[in-house]
């Protein structure tokens, strides 16, 4: 169920960005390809989330460009997924997944049905009405997930989504990602190789202050890959030797 | 977490008013004090019986007071919070306001409100929300600034627009804050309106005590005394009921493992 016009990709240029005259960006480019997955791995403090931040217009302050390929403004056609899960303790599971709606004025019999599905989808049929605060940090993980989904916008931006679940969730839920966001442009924030290498089209690997982003790795084959796959292993010991490199260099 | 009682929750505040009618007794047998200074609770009760009809009525005028206070000054403390989370301006002009408020004692404007509203309910109305307009607005000014900024966040990504963003994100997220207000709010409204009536009135409970008082009807006073601070309570419980009815998902926590 990709949506009717192909969604657009997405290019930073020249961003530039200040923390207390610290400068965290400074002239950083990255292009993210349409309709692909493009992960973004690196050390904590490098600044992802605030690179995710950025394209979804939540930096003010930011200097340089976000651009979008057909050249429409990219508010309204972005999804945001962050660290936290950001579930409001006040509404039910299927209330917190149906937010966006509510927030727009636009729920409906038909979305509610949605939502209800797409929380059998993510397992939460036996929570669909409890509130977030009887649920586990890996359930409250993934009602932010489904809220994410029924956004159904051609533009995802994920931050660190799955960190919080168990090995077997997070690699179902990834293929439910997967599966769901095919054929949308996809910008993930990770920090974990394996998942990169499992979802990603583009792997960037992302290091230093300012910070600089590498080149992109590609991994072979259709996404989402197998765990055990040899290729994906080989790779994942590439991205994690040049991972430790980037964290050496980000601490000095 | 919670020790095994020995009197069931419910039951709690009946023993809390025994005990302290207990106590009161106790203390009336053992000082011998003369019952003009403090009459037992059994004269107490004798005389809330026989005045019952005047006590009603006085403290009828003294509750609707307490009430009308409670209502404007939750209203203007709101509208208050509300315009200073979202204009500047309002934030610079009301600040300044808020504390004059809160740091001029109401003792000190009784006299003034009386002379300017007349001896009727307005002047001690007015002292109410002038007493409960500080508590109000600091806590759910506080309650809407410190909404989570990844939720508004969410929101903005999301498109809502500024009014949705205040409707679903942060009035309820405001609302355990302003809940505190109210308690607080509950707690001393009474107070306002008492000491509007003890300034200058010809009705209400604060009334009634005075002149009892001088009428040396020290039991009717107390009489009077006891069912403010009945009035009082009912008002708090009350309000801290609705409070927790309209925060189900605030787990409040019970007296004994507040740690608040």
């Amino acid at each position: 169920m990709a949506p009717s016009p192909p969604p657009p990709g997405i290019a930073i240029r020249n961003a530039g960005l200040e923390y207390g005259g610290v400068a965290l960006f400074d002239g950083l480019s990255l292009e993210v390809p349409a309709a692909r997955w493009t992960c973004l791995l690196g050390p904590s403090g490098v600044g992802k989330t605030t690179l995710l931040r950025l394209v979804a217009g939540l930096e003010g302050g930011a200097a340089g460009e976000v651009a979008f390929s057909d050249a429409r403004p990219g508010t309204t056609r972005l999804a945001y997924m962050a660290q936290q899960d950001l579930l409001l303790p006040w509404l039910t599971v299927t209330e917190n997944v149906m937010l966006g709606a509510r927030l727009r004025g636009e729920r409906n019999a038909a979305l509610a049905e949605r939502a209800r599905a797409l929380v059998a989808r993510v397992g939460l049929a036996d929570y669909a009405d409890a509130l977030p605060d009887a649920c586990s940090g890996g359930m409250r993980q993934r009602a932010a997930l489904a809220r994410t989904l029924i956004e159904d916008r051609p533009v995802v931006l994920m931050d660190e989504p799955f960190s919080a679940l168990d090995a077997i969730t997070r690699l179902q839920l990834q293929e439910l990602a997967a599966e769901m966001l095919a054929g949308r442009t996809v910008l993930l924030v990770t920090h974990d190789p394996l998942e990169a290498l499992r979802l990603g089209h583009s792997i960037h690997v992302m290091t230093g202050r300012p910070a600089r982003i590498g080149d992109a790795l590609r991994p072979p084959g259709a996404a989402p890959r197998p765990a055990g796959d040899p290729a994906v292993l080989a790779q994942q010991a590439d991205l994690l030797a040049r991972l430790t490199a980037a964290a050496a260099e980000t601490a000095q | 977490m919670t020790a095994p009682a020995m009197v069931p929750a419910r039951l709690r505040p009946l023993a809390i008013f025994a005990g302290l009618l207990a106590v009161w007794q106790v203390v009336v047998l053992l000082t011998d004090v003369p019952p003009f200074i403090l009459p037992d609770p059994l004269r107490v009760a004798r005389s809330l019986a026989e005045n019952a009809e005047l006590i009603a009525g006085h403290a009828a005028i003294t509750l609707t007071e307490i009430v009308a206070g409670f209502l404007i000054g939750t209203a203007v403390g709101m509208g208050s919070a509300l315009a200073m989370s979202y204009f500047r301006p309002a934030r610079r002009w009301l600040m300044p306001v808020l504390v004059v408020s809160q740091a001029v004692p109401v003792f000190a404007l009784a006299p003034i409100l009386t002379l300017w509203l007349g001896y009727g309910m307005e002047s001690k109305i007015a002292m109410a929300v002038l007493i409960i307009y500080f508590p109000v607005t600091a806590a759910f000014y506080d309650g809407l600034r410190r909404t989570s900024p990844g939720w508004v966040d969410l929101a903005r990504v999301m498109n809502a627009s500024r009014w949705a963003q205040l409707r679903h994100i942060r009035l309820p997220a405001a609302l355990p804050a302003l809940g505190s207000g109210l308690r607080v709010a509950a707690a001393v409204a009474p107070i306002g309106a008492v000491v509007g009536e003890w300034v200058g009135s010809s009705a209400g409970l604060g009334y009634l005590m005075l002149h009892a008082n001088a009428r040396v009807q020290i039991e009717l006073m107390f009489a009077a005394l006891f069912v403010l601070a009945i009035i009082a309570c009912v008002l708090y419980f009350t309000l801290d009921a609705a409070v927790r009815r309209m925060l189900p998902w605030q787990p409040e926590p019970t007296p004994d493992e507040d740690t608040r």
